[in-house]
């Protein structure tokens, strides 16, 4: 090789290889060790830490969803107590919706969207680092105070006034209202990054109309996200300020309103299942166009279903509400819209369908996720069809059948896309592909012990049984469904843990991947398994939605970016235009000591208001050390000729 | 099979009389909702067969192409499910209109939800025909009633699947709901909104008779209590109107007035105990007078702490409260 030119900042045909290489792991790497570790803000290393923290909630969730199986498998069990039993359906609920569901599907897309894009780290790294943070303090601070007994009991809708100060003396509910603040913090934080990166960072010529369907159906979440979460905020702020201060937002004998929670909260609480929903369609978009060797059929149909789903989402709260006694006339809009909401998943369904039948379908283990998912997600759909018709939702509402109905969306819909994107993109964080044999056992398992343990549900719900009953009397019929549930989600329980253990296993010792294990389009797949940390050596550019089919090894790339510090390049919002190239800012340890500043003072004022005055000090000392404007300390660049 | 297992789960609950099934039928809403749901279900099952048909299908094809046809099939599958759509909007819409909009006829019930029982208080223009009870609901088949919904603490549900849909009971609010039982039977209802420690232990008995039967048991109900005529249940009553009880338990005609607690009148003819928690029957009064807690751990009556022979009477007076 020859000699370089020592102040070449740029790469470019002169600075490629080894020696790009090793000025790019210079610029972009952190430091080793803890402080390292805690300080990092690159995309790759926040994902999976996030990921990570996503699945154990989702075990620790599950554990309480067998447990409560165990106690409804027999009628009048006296395995657990109401008061044991009510905390544990409010956490398996809580925990699931909010620390598992959102937060994986965020998790999944800060770890590939960025390689998607073909961009080397997110925009506000820092930020990102500071979203997982106030997660992960949330959810411990929730699971500490579970397991001191002081788990929130009211439900993970917590409905005033049973929330209130009055029926629900003590902290818990406290914790779990302060547990919403923890991840609206984190949540929004994240949706600003994914947003911002989504629309300023992609590869040159990848324009919307090239974006890759997973990063639109984010694009879509993060907007959602930004809408829909500022009404849970207040909500849970004023539910704390009733418990907390003593005012009377939702008291009714003090000119309140108890039924003002339950808008607010479900303004937020449908689109949640969106939030959690569209990221999964966009997972089995990516997943059904690599196994049949093409791209999804009709890309702007699935691209303006995606957005409608987004916009339709906020006008369908009220069908949480059909028993509250609102006016009647009105309730007849809500099942309109709750029914149009199914045009663009129908949509979405028929395209998949279209997909694997106009391609070559190769049944890898993703695959069957996706037949999986199908198969499952459409009759969660099409029973949120029968409760979207006021008289029936009358009925079904508050009874297993909602329990079975929802189960179907979050797990069929959700959970099965998930379990298959990580199976797909697996390979490309460790640089091992998992095993298929064991990958198609667990997939089995799994969807047999779904079915078991669900579908029965629709039945015992038509049977009248309530939801949130900690036990039931014998003589009511429900027990043999009950038990059938119960020993399915034994099975189902098995088939996640043989999941795990693919992981683990696989993690050690799979077959080695290479850069494009798959044979996939996309530009995660352009860089090596795993990626370096600077993810791309030169950025990829695009001509097409396909741009590994299209240009194969040739895929051309940008050049120019510096090589001796953290740059990015930003491109207009529609056309990905180059405009300007963007420094990234480099590890820190204050998004950390931010988060602790924040999170003491969140968990303080739980216990008196003044923690909002004190600990506003540590929290803006933290803040401005972050925000403080750094003297650069690279060299000026050198000139160009 | 799984396609065909909403259709025979239809089929085994019509052949099964429950006494709390949403299939019941045995009121005009329940009966509406049974037909709307068929219908529902015959459509949805009809499109999850189509999705299923057009997946193995597009699985078992071993060609490319057809790229135009897939197209015109996009627009035929809008359009097919935006069409029906709007049918079973509309379908939805006009069993909707139906329900609640029976005639009125005067019968009025008004249910207060309490955690964890349910105080029921029939009214009349005449206020000495008003009857108070609690924990059950007895209702003239065929005839509508109005039932007015109250809370006195938290959001409760008034949920009689055999005969109607559910409404709420709202702190601050006052919903209604108008019913209409037309089989004659034993139903049973229970709380269906989250309401707390107890919220499974909140259930009531329907019981749907002729209305002559109604006007008798109305009319039984309008009597004060029973007096003791046994030694034991003298003393039981001596206990129950000068002790605890009767600070929170009203029993017409005795001191007992207290407002805050079930209404013991006519106790032993109810069915069950508890907010539907036990049958009643002179075992099950005899363990919940001596330690309510255990049954229903967390409901407001205190243990009490009778002697074995204040128990013996106590039991002895309430199970004669016919």
């Amino acid at each position: 090789m020859t000699e370089l030119d020592p102040d070449l900042a740029r790469d470019g045909p002169e600075l490629t290889g080894v020696e790009l290489d090793r000025r790019l792991t210079a610029a972009w790497r952190r430091q080793p060790g803890l402080i390292g570790w805690l300080s990092t803000t690159d995309h790759k290393e926040i994902g999976k830490r996030y990921i990570v923290t996503a699945f154990v909630f989702l075990a620790l969730a599950g554990v309480l969803g067998l447990v409560m199986r165990a106690q409804l498998a027999r009628p009048e069990s006296g395995l657990i107590t109401a008061d044991r039993y009510n905390q544990i359906f409010t956490m398996h609920g809580t925990t699931m919706m909010f620390l598992f569901a959102v937060p994986v599907m965020e998790a999944m897309a800060i770890y590939v969207i960025p390689l998607m894009l073909g961009t080397r780290n997110m925009t506000f790294a820092r930020l990102n680092a500071f979203s997982y943070w106030m997660y992960l303090f949330g959810g411990t601070m929730l699971w500490v105070a579970f397991v001191l007994n002081t788990g929130p009991d009211a439900g993970w809708f917590s409905y005033t006034p049973l929330s209130g100060p009055e029926y629900a003396p003590g902290k818990r509910v406290d914790i779990w209202a302060q547990m919403i603040t923890f991840t609206e913090v984190s949540g929004l934080a994240a949706a600003v990054v994914m947003a911002t990166t989504i629309l300023k960072q992609r590869a040159p010529g990848m324009t919307l109309a090239k974006m890759p369907i997973f990063a639109w159906s984010m694009l879509v979440v993060a907007l959602m996200i930004i809408f829909a979460l500022p009404a849970v905020a207040l909500d849970s702020g004023m539910l704390l300020s009733d418990r907390l201060v003593g005012t009377h937002f939702f008291n009714p004998y003090e000119g309140g309103d108890a039924l003002l929670w339950q808008h607010l909260f479900w303004f937020f609480g449908h689109p949640e299942v969106y939030i959690i929903f569209l990221p999964a369609t966009g997972f089995i978009s990516e997943l059904v166009a690599t196994f049949s060797r093409r791209p999804v059929f009709a890309y702007p149909a699935v691209v303006v279903s995606l957005c409608a789903t987004g916009l339709l989402a906020f006008g369908l709260w009220v069908h949480h509400m059909f028993a509250t006694g609102l006016p009647r006339l009105g309730f007849a809009f809500y099942t309109a819209a709750s029914l149009t909401v199914s045009i663009p998943t129908g949509v979405q369904i028929f395209c998949w369908i279209a997909t694997i039948w106009l391609g070559r379908p190769q049944f890898r283990v993703p695959m069957l996720w996706v037949i999986g998912f199908i198969v499952t997600f459409v009759i969660g759909g099409l029973t949120g069809v029968m409760l979207a018709s006021v008289p029936l939702d009358l009925q079904l509402h508050d009874t297993y059948f909602v329990v079975a109905h929802f189960h179907y969306v979050l797990i069929g819909g959700a959970v099965f896309p998930l379990l298959g994107a990580v199976t797909y993109w697996f390979p490309k964080a460790t640089g091992r592909m998992m095993s298929e044999a064991l990958g198609k056992l667990s997939f089995a398992v799994t969807f047999v012990g779904f079915h078991l343990t669900f579908f029965p549900m629709h039945i015992t719900g038509m049977m009248g049984m309530p939801r949130r009953v900690y036990t039931y009397p014998a003589g009511m019929g429900w027990g043999t469904l009950n038990m059938i549930s119960s020993i399915g989600a034994a099975i189902l329980a098995f088939g996640v843990l043989l999941f795990v253990i693919n992981i683990i296993l696989s993690f050690r010792a799979g077959r080695v991947a290479g850069a494009n294990p798959w044979e996939a389009a996309g530009l995660e797949w352009a860089t090596t398994s795993p990626p370096p940390v600077y993810n791309f050596p030169h950025l990829p550019a695009v001509a097409s939605r396909t741009p590994l089919w299209d240009e194969g090894e040739g895929l051309p790339v940008t050049t120019g970016l510096r090589v001796d510090d953290r740059e990015l390049l930003s491109v207009t919002i529609i056309d990905a235009i180059p405009s300007v190239r963007e420094p990234s800012p480099k590890p820190t340890i204050w998004p950390l000591l931010s988060a602790i500043a924040i999170g003491v003072t969140f968990v303080w004022s739980i216990f008196t208001p003044w923690a909002l005055v004190f600990g506003l000090v540590p929290s803006a000392i933290a803040l401005t050390i972050w925000f403080w404007p750094k003297n650069p300390d690279v060299p000026p660049e050198p000139e160009i000729d | 099979m799984r396609k065909l297992r909403p259709l025979l789960a239809c089929l085994a609950l019509s052949g099964c009389h429950g006494r709390q099934v949403m299939l019941g039928a045995a009121g005009r809403d329940g009966s509406m909702f049974a037909n709307l749901w068929l219908v529902f279900l015959i459509v949805t099952l009809v499109f999850y067969a189509l999705v299923l048909i057009g997946l193995v299908w597009a699985i078992l094809r071993r060609r490319e192409g057809g790229e135009p046809a897939t197209r015109t099939g996009l627009l035929v599958w809008v359009g097919v499910i935006s069409v029906t759509l709007a049918g079973l909007s509309i379908a939805s819409w006009l069993v909707d209109r139906n329900m609640n909009r029976a005639p009125f006829t005067g019968l009025t019930v008004e249910i207060t939800g309490h955690q964890w029982w349910w105080d029921v208080r029939y009214t009349s223009a005449d206020p000495s025909q008003t009857l108070r009870t609690s924990n059950q609901l007895h209702l003239p088949a065929g005839m509508p009633v109005r039932v007015i919904l109250k809370s006195a603490d938290v959001i409760h549900s008034f949920w009689i699947p055999n005969i109607s849909g559910k409404q709420d009971l709202i702190p601050g609010r006052t919903n209604d709901i108008v019913i209409t039982p037309e089989k004659v039977g034993l139903y049973r209802s229970q709380c269906a909104e989250y309401c707390g420690l107890e919220h499974a232990h909140m259930a009531f008995d329907v019981t749907v008779e002729p209305l002559a039967d109604f006007e008798k048991w109305w009319a039984q109900g309008l009597l004060p209590a029973r007096a003791p005529v046994t030694p034991l249940q003298k003393a039981g009553y001596a206990y129950v109107t000068t002790r605890e009880c009767s600070t929170c338990h009203n029993i017409a005609g005795t001191p007992a007035t207290g407002q805050v607690a079930p209404d013991l009148t006519h106790l032993a003819s109810r069915l069950s105990l508890g907010a539907g928690t036990y049958p009643m029957n002179s075992g099950h009064l005899a363990a919940w007078v001596a330690d309510p807690q255990s049954a229903k751990p967390g409901n407001k009556m205190p243990v009490i702490g009778l002697e074995p022979d204040q128990l013996n009477a106590v039991v002895s007076y309430l199970e004669s409260l016919k």
